[in-house]
């Protein structure tokens, strides 16, 4: 099949038709950075923290950001790189190497912080203390301690904005988990930038790629040359999110345009669930053991810390 | 005809004894969603109705990262 605007053979085929490499390159970054304009996600005064990983999105997150603030100038130097290594054997150590030298070529400056040296234990350590009492899942701590670690650091940096790769595929898919967890209250954090206001605990968090299905920065990370090898997390297929996600996939196939469309349903009805959550939204607390933002007096990332401590 | 497919994912390369026309044809018979891989010949990208010739070689790659 040829590209719809010239033709050349198509790459891929987005919902008004087939485009070719250099037209789906267009489609893609026009769509990354009107999602910026239009949510304003990035301001001229911003301090930028983008959470990296090395992986697909994280690349593309970042090269896009850098592109955008040049094209609207911006100084680049405004922005940083953050990654978080969870200590994931045969994983991580992977991902992270792509990433260092993708930064350096890019010059921006990257920081790594690791569950080990900041919690004591690596996340392939922790997660059996941490399950034997609890039964969680290694999903559960590592998206706890990320969390934790990503607002301490990127407060730490003075960043006012974290930016992360978030596509519109794991948008969906944590739509539908709220939904079947009847979830509203978190439900009312997401959209492609987060709805609390900055606070002193913090920061707003906003997804340029909002809009982009998996496939889509898959192709778009293969096309520009990014250096992405393909590695699976051991613990990804553990999770419920795992279910969700083929789910979704074998929906879209049979029906297409299902992801899409749960993403304009939730964007629509998002102020009615933030209105409704005003109220109920505990305002955001301190935690008294670490200082960082929680909605309980102790936060989750210091209650694991301490299971750990005491075996 | 006969061709090869090498799958990121599972890491393994197949040759198969292949009767359809299409890589959609391709992708159905290895029971492969085409939401969740990209196929790639000759280090080209190419979409559901490219036609399969006899020895050619395809890399499915995979559009999921687990993490
Ligand atoms: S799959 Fe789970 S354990 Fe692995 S990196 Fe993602 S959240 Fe962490
Ligand atoms: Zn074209
Ligand atoms: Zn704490």
């Amino acid at each position: 099949m040829d590209c719809f605007h010239c033709s050349k053979s198509a790459v891929i085929e987005v919902q008004h038709g087939a485009l070719c490499k250099t037209h789906f390159i267009n489609y893609f970054e026009e769509k990354v950075l009107k999602t910026i304009n239009k949510y304003r996600l990035i301001g001229r005064k911003d301090i930028l923290c983008v959470a990296t990983s090395g992986g697909k999105d994280s690349l593309t997150v970042l090269y896009l950001t850098k592109k955008y603030c040049e094209r609207n100038n911006i100084p680049t130097k405004n922005i940083r790189a953050l990654a978080i290594d969870e200590g994931i054997a045969e994983y991580r150590e992977k991902t992270i190497i792509d990433l260092q030298k993708f930064c350096s070529d890019h010059q921006i400056p990257l920081e790594i912080v690791s569950f080990e040296t900041e919690l004591g234990k690596t996340l392939d350590q922790a997660y059996p203390i941490i399950n034997k009492g609890t039964q969680k899942k290694p999903c559960n701590v590592c998206g706890v301690w990320r969390r934790y670690l990503l607002n301490k650091y990127a407060a730490k940096s003075g960043a006012t904005k974290v930016i992360t790769g978030h596509n519109l595929d794991d948008e969906a898919q944590v739509i539908m988990m709220n939904i079947f967890k009847a979830n509203t209250q978190l439900a009312g954090r997401m959209g492609p930038i987060s709805g609390i206001e900055e606070s002193e605990h913090f920061i707003q968090r906003v997804k340029p790629l909002y809009f982009c299905l998996e496939k889509e920065v898959r192709l778009y990370a293969l096309l520009k040359g990014f250096q992405v090898q393909f590695t699976e997390c051991p613990y990804s297929k553990e999770g419920f999110r795992h279910h969700v996600q083929e789910m979704l996939n074998d929906f879209e196939q049979k029906y297409k345009g299902t992801k899409q469309g749960i993403i304009n349903s939730f964007l629509a009805l998002l102020p009615n669930i933030r209105e409704q959550e005003k109220g109920r939204i505990d305002e955001i607390k301190q935690c008294s053991r670490c200082g960082e933002a929680a909605n309980k007096e102790v936060c989750n990332a210091c209650v694991m810390k301490e299971m750990i401590i005491n075996g | 005809m006969n061709i090869t497919v090498y799958n990121e994912r599972e890491k393994t390369t197949l040759q198969i004894e292949f009767n359809g026309k299409t890589v959609t044809d391709l992708l159905k018979e290895l029971k492969i969603n085409p939401e969740v891989f990209l196929v790639v010949r000759n280090n080209e990208v190419i979409i559901g109705d490219e036609t399969v010739h006899d020895n050619d070689v395809f890399e499915l790659l995979s559009v999921v990262s687990g993490g």
